[in-house]
C-alpha cells in the first residue's frame, strides 16, 4: 500500500480572494497530503464533479464572501446527488459564530475561522477520517 | 473487485474514480482487477503531453480536450504533478486552468502526484490509462512536466508525444540538454503569439536537423537565413516521420486544430504496416522488465531481514566490505548464485 490523504480545497462562489485557501492546500501539502486545488468561482457541480473524479476523502471550502448559507447546503446537495454523501465538508473563511449550528446541521463536519492554526484543521482531517474507518 | 469492474465497464464515474486510487495506493487486489480489464483495453489512442513548467501544458490539453469534443471524440485526462520529496505531499493545481471542460460526462481528469513508490510512477501512470481506457475514453491525455527520466518514461506509454516549448524560455541548449526533443512525435510552441517566437522556431528546427539526419535536405542554414532546396520528398517515404512543428496560442484556441490534425496524421503513419505493432511490442517489453523487476525486488525484501540488509549498509561504510561482495552475499542468502 502507497496510500495518501486526497483533499479537494475549492472556493465557491464570487469572491475573489484565495490567499487563504492556498496557505491551506500548501499547510495540508506539507501534512503530507495531496491537495487538489481548483481555483477561484467554482460552482457547486463543478466542485461536486472534481470530488468525484478526484476521488477525494475530504472536501474543503474557503468562503469569505458572506454567502455560505445560501453555497453550502447547495453544495451538500449536489454531493449527495453523486454519491458523495460519505465525504466530509470543511468550511474555513468569514464565517459567524451564530451561523455555525446551522451550518454543521447542514452535514458540515467543522467549521474553521480567522486564527485557526494550520495544525488544527490538520489534525481534525485526520480525527475525521479515523472515525470514518 | 469484480463488481467494480462491471460497474466500470457500464460507465459508473465514482467506480472508476475509485479504481484509480486503487491503482495509485497500490491497493491489494487491484492486480486482479487490471487483469479482468485488460481485455477491454487497447481502442484507446494515448497522447503524452510534455515540457517544461510555465509552458502552458495545462491549458493546450484543456484546448485538445475541446477540441477533440467537437470531434465526438471522449477525452480522458491525466494531469502528473511532483511529490514533494520532503513531506509527501503534493498540490495538483492543473484544474485551474481546466475549468472550462467541467460539466461534460464524456470528459474525466484526474490528477495524479508522482509519489515515488518501488515501481515507479510509470506503472501507476500505465495502469491509469488503462482503466480509463477500458471505461471507454477515445483519446487519453497524459500530462506531465518533463523535468526527469520518470517522465519521460511516462510519455513512453504514450502512442503520440507531443513536446510543448514556449518563447523566451532557455536557448536552444536548453532543449539538447533536456533531451526531450527526441521523443518528440510533434512539437509545438505555445504562447505564440510572445516575442521571440521566430528564435524559437528556429532553434527547435535546427536541433531537429541535429536529430533527424534525413530532414537536412529540407533547407540549407545559409548565413542565418533558411533556405528551402529541393524536397526529395522525404515525407513521401512512408516509415519516416518527420515532426511537425506547430504554433499555437492556446488560451485562444489558435493553432489547436492543427495540433490534432498532426496527432491524427501519426496516428494514421503508425497505423500503417506494422508500425503500430512495432510500438506497443517495444511498450510491452518495457512494461515487462519493469513489473518484473518490481516483484522482484518487493519479494527479495520481503524475506530479508532487515538487519541483515542494515548490517551489509555497515560493512560497506566501514569499508570492511565491498558493495559488489554485498549484492553476492545477499543474493546468496535467497539461492542466487551470481557468477563472479
Amino acid at each position: 500500500m502507497n496510500t495518501a490523504i486526497r483533499v479537494l480545497i475549492a472556493k465557491p462562489g464570487l469572491d475573489g480572494h484565495d490567499r487563504g485557501a492556498k496557505v491551506i492546500a500548501r499547510a495540508l501539502r506539507d501534512a503530507g497530503m495531496e491537495v487538489i486545488y481548483t481555483g477561484l468561482r467554482q460552482t457547486p457541480e463543478m466542485i461536486a464533479e472534481a470530488a468525484l473524479q478526484e476521488d477525494v476523502s475530504i472536501v474543503g471550502l474557503s468562503i469569505l464572501s458572506g454567502a455560505h448559507m445560501a453555497l453550502v447546503p447547495r453544495i451538500r446537495q449536489v454531493m449527495d446527488e453523486n454519491n458523495l454523501n460519505d465525504v466530509p465538508l470543511l468550511i474555513g473563511g468569514i464565517i459567524p459564530d451564530e451561523d455555525i449550528p446551522a451550518l454543521k446541521e447542514m452535514g458540515v463536519a467543522a467549521v474553521f475561522g480567522p486564527g485557526t492554526s494550520t495544525e488544527e484543521i490538520v489534525s481534525s482531517i485526520h480525527g475525521l477520517l479515523a472515525t470514518q474507518e | 473487485m469484480l463488481d467494480q469492474v462491471h460497474l466500470l465497464l457500464d460507465g459508473d464515474r465514482r467506480a472508476l474514480a475509485r479504481l484509480l486510487t486503487a491503482v495509485e495506493n497500490e491497493r491489494e487486489g487491484v492486480e486482479t482487477t487490471l487483469a479482468a480489464l485488460y481485455p477491454h483495453t487497447g481502442r484507446a489512442w494515448v497522447i503524452g503531453i510534455t515540457g517544461a513548467p510555465g509552458t502552458g501544458k495545462s491549458s493546450l490539453v484543456t484546448a485538445l480536450a475541446k477540441a477533440y469534443r467537437t470531434r465526438g471524440e471522449s477525452v480522458g485526462i491525466l494531469a502528473v504533478d511532483p511529490t514533494s520529496p520532503f513531506t509527501g505531499g503534493a498540490i495538483l493545481g492543473d484544474r485551474i486552468r481546466m475549468r472550462d471542460l467541467a460539466g461534460d460526462k464524456n470528459i474525466f481528469i484526474r490528477s495524479m502526484a508522482t509519489r515515488g513508490s518501488l515501481g515507479g510512477l510509470s506503472r501507476a501512470t500505465r495502469d491509469a490509462i488503462r482503466v480509463l481506457d477500458a471505461a471507454g475514453f477515445q483519446r487519453i491525455l497524459v500530462e506531465t512536466v518533463g523535468a526527469g527520466q520518470s517522465e519521460i518514461d511516462i510519455v513512453r506509454a504514450a502512442h503520440t508525444t507531443l513536446v510543448i516549448e514556449a518563447p523566451g524560455l532557455g536557448d536552444d541548449v536548453q532543449a539538447i540538454k533536456a533531451g526531450i526533443l527526441e521523443i518528440a512525435d510533434v512539437l509545438v510552441i505555445n504562447k505564440a503569439d510572445r516575442p521571440g517566437v521566430e528564435h524559437t522556431a528556429r532553434a527547435l528546427k535546427s536541433m531537429l536537423e541535429l536529430g533527424h539526419p534525413a530532414s537536412r535536405v529540407q533547407s540549407v542554414n545559409h548565413h542565418g537565413q533558411m533556405i528551402p532546396t529541393a524536397t526529395p520528398a522525404i515525407n513521401k517515404i512512408p516509415d519516416f516521420w518527420l515532426p511537425p512543428i506547430i504554433r499555437t496560442v492556446a488560451i485562444e484556441n489558435q493553432g489547436v486544430d492543427e495540433v490534432v490534425n498532426a496527432i491524427e496524421t501519426h496516428r494514421t503513419h503508425l497505423s500503417q504496416a506494422g508500425k503500430i505493432e512495432e510500438l506497443e511490442d517495444q511498450h510491452i517489453q518495457i512494461e515487462l522488465v519493469e513489473r518484473l523487476r518490481e516483484h522482484l525486488l518487493r519479494d527479495f525484501f520481503h524475506d530479508l531481514p532487515p538487519e541483515t540488509f542494515a548490517q551489509a549498509v555497515a560493512q560497506i561504510r566501514a569499508r570492511t566490505k565491498a558493495p559488489q561482495t554485498a549484492v553476492q552475499e545477499l543474493l546468496a542468502l535467497r539461492g542466487v548464485n551470481v557468477a563472479k
